[in-house]
């Protein structure tokens, strides 16, 4: 199993939680402080250089105007530790392709920073979680359709090396398409998709892509990884999909002792219970399908919602959406979900939010990588099949 | 009052919708029969009743309740020809549509289709936008229009909206904007069936859709309002909080025979909060030549 140090880069100086409406979209940029943002990328920056000594991959992500995640340019931030580091693969996931009016520039942006690399590019693509729609002016209808012709024209504009090609499609045109430079890797890098739909997770396992899922705990899971492994069959890629097609997110701190992990786990909840965002930003029409939001008219709660109400440590274990404790706790917590959703190949680790310090954080890296990252190499290895999990099985402890 | 039926039956349509998760399962309400015509690749629900002048009406924002009492009044005077929209209520929405131009040309074809060659036109909201956006296309088929609470044009600075922004607030402060008196606009989703639910729901994600960007308006209509040379009537609500008594005349003042009113204590849908004073404005507007 790999493992990802993903940190959102978020501005934790805020005021009161109940002076603001939101923490998204609308909470004005004079409450950022210039000299504190840039000591706060400098950190953020040093604890991704940590995590490639320690060997694990570096993730990153984009979102905009929010104080949850400064980085509202990612292929910016990912030029700069193409440069300064030498191994680690570079994860960014991902390209909010929706969102962008450009793809050709988009695959531009992605193939500079393989060459940059040589090579380290895992490329992702997102949707866009709901709450960009506004900061983007982007609309929400039919949202999922251009994410996929993005994709599409951006493979192509990587594969096509025989001069310009044109595309006149539903949502995007482009003549003359005939990109310099063109991807280290070949054909081109590797494609992770992040949803958590399992319908949506069907599309990604037909195409072979990684499926990345976030926070969608033991029956979330499942559920999208059942749904890849049933679009990967149906589309004749094989009988099992390997695990290094699989990644799941959640919220990790590993320590010596308990109460070291305790502490550092309830600081890192606050990347659930700071989101604090309005419904009209959370859930913009043509969004979500009509059938979700007539169940959600009805009383139906998204389980991580529901979670961020009451949120603490031992709910967020329970519930699957962290991992926190000493090494071996960890390694339990993990390995039972993992045998829940039927395997996976990615440990996405939301590692650093809020309040944790950057001597905490990177406590937190090292402890995991020297003392739970090779147990799980061992036990679960990247070519290791997965199965749909048995419907009638809950996860037992190990 | 009398109705014209075609399909009563589950049209043909439905079973192709219905494997769709978007589109709601029965037809609303349910009292009033609907027909359903097909045009450039849209299934439109089409209500049709009354006799006399034809009068084509197109909904506002929130869909065609047949059942309002607007309607009853408006086709005691008229026959009453009122689709609606594609995206909204029963009707489809083709993949390749995309703006509220669009929508003009579907409703200039349904009147070929029904062998219209003149029509009165009224329209409420994004009704009155498509109306307004027939009208240049074809002015010489509308012999009088009504646009009640119209969008569609820009006429204001661009650095602030000319409408308020109802995808960015809550949705007890666009009810309060929308209503003279909220309180009929506020959403008991107890009081509706799933399949209400989510005719309003999709009604509201089609809005989205078509008004997001530009923000509801089209750029170029209001270079091409001057061809509507017949006469226009714009209404609003007095109590109307999205579309302002400054922006109905600059709108109106776009347009060679156009006059402005209003009628109080109603909000943005003055067909639904005034039925009897909006159907007498109208009618009284429309004349003489629309009685039987």
């Amino acid at each position: 199993m790999k493992a990802w140090h993903f940190s959102e880069n978020a501005y934790h100086h805020l005021p009161p939680r109940e002076t603001y409406d939101s923490i998204r979209v609308t909470l004005p940029n004079r409450i950022y402080d210039p000299e504190k943002g840039a000591a706060l990328y400098d950190r953020f920056i040093d604890e991704w250089l940590v995590a490639e000594e320690e060997g694990l991959g570096i993730m990153l992500n984009e979102h905009h105007q929010t104080a949850t995640c400064v980085d509202p340019a990612a292929p910016l931030m990912l030029a700069a530790l193409a440069r300064l580091t030498r191994h680690a693969r570079l994860l960014i996931l991902g390209n909010p392709i929706s969102n962008r009016r450009q793809p050709v520039r988009v695959a531009e942006e992605m193939a500079m920073i393989d060459i940059l690399s040589r090579g380290r590019l895992e490329c992702g693509f997102v949707r866009g979680v709901p709450y960009e729609i506004a900061a983007a002016n982007s609309n929400p209808v039919r949202s999922n359709e251009r994410q996929w012709e993005a994709l599409d024209l951006i493979i192509k504009a990587w594969t096509t090396h025989d001069g310009p090609f044109s595309h006149e499609g539903r949502f995007f045109h482009h003549r003359m398409i005939n990109i310099w430079p063109r991807p280290y890797q070949q054909p081109h890098p590797p494609i992770w998709i992040s949803t958590t739909s399992p319908s949506g997770a069907a599309r990604v396992g037909a195409r072979g892509y990684v499926q990345a899922t976030f926070l969608t705990g033991f029956d979330g899971t499942r559920a999208v990884f059942d749904a890849y492994r049933r679009g990967w069959r149906g589309a004749g890629l094989g009988e099992h999909v390997p695990a290094h097609r699989l990644a799941y997110a959640a919220l990790v701190y590993t320590a010596e002792s308990e109460a070291a992990a305790r502490a550092g786990a309830e600081k890192l909840l606050w990347y659930v219970t700071s989101n604090k965002v309005p419904r009209h930003f959370a859930n913009p029409p043509g969004y979500v399908p009509i059938s979700a939001n007539v169940a959600m008219l009805r009383g139906a709660e998204h389980p991580l919602s529901a979670f961020a109400r009451g949120a603490s440590v031992d709910a967020a274990i329970e519930g699957g959406f962290m991992f926190a404790g000493t090494p071996d706790q960890v390694l339990r917590q993990i390995r039972k979900l993992y045998r829940h959703v039927g395997g996976f190949g990615h440990l996405l680790i939301m590692g650093q939010a809020g309040f944790l310090e950057h001597d905490e954080t990177v406590a937190g890296i090292r402890h995991f990588a020297r003392h739970v990252h090779p147990a799980l190499k061992e036990e679960f290895p990247d070519t290791a099949l997965t199965s749909d999990a048995p419907s009638a099985q809950h996860a037992g402890v190990a | 009052m009398k109705h014209r039926t075609t399909a009563r039956a589950r049209p043909s349509w439905f079973d192709k919708l219905a494997m769709k998760d978007d589109v709601p399962k029965t037809v609303m309400g349910g009292a009033v029969p609907s027909s359903t015509i097909a045009i450039a690749g849209a299934s439109l629900e089409m209500f049709d009743a009354g006799d006399g002048a034809p009068v084509l009406f197109l909904h506002g924002c929130d869909g065609l309740d047949p059942g309002h009492r607007y309607v009853a009044k408006l086709s005691d005077q008229a026959r009453l020809l009122a689709p609606s929209h594609p995206g909204f209520g029963r009707s489809t929405l083709p993949d390749w549509l995309t703006e509220v131009d669009d929508i003009s040309y579907i409703y200039l074809e349904l009147l070929d289709h029904l062998r219209l060659s003149v029509v009165d036109l009224v329209g409420c909201s994004i009704g009155a936008w498509i109306a307004a956006e027939m009208a240049t296309k074809a002015p010489d088929r509308f012999r009088r229009i009504v646009l009640s609470a119209p969008m569609g044009v820009k006429t204001g600075p661009s650095d602030r909206l000319d409408i308020p922004d109802v995808f960015a607030m809550p949705e007890d402060q666009v009810t309060a904007l929308m209503f003279h008196d909220p309180a009929k606009g506020r959403l008991d989703a107890t009081a509706l069936s799933d399949e209400q639910l989510a005719i309003r729901l999709r009604n509201r994600e089609s809005l989205a859709l078509l008004t997001w960007e530009p923000y509801m308006h089209n750029p170029k209509l209001r270079h091409r309002l001057h061809r509507i040379g017949c006469p226009v009537l714009f209404l609003r609500g007095e109590s109307d909080g999205l579309i302002s008594q400054a922006y109905l005349g600059r709108y109106a003042a776009l347009l060679p025979d156009a006059r402005c009113d209003s009628i109080a204590a109603a909000g943005h849908a003055p067909e639904v909060e005034q039925p009897e004073a909006f159907a007498a404005r109208v009618i009284a507007f429309l004349g003489a030549s629309t009685g039987a």
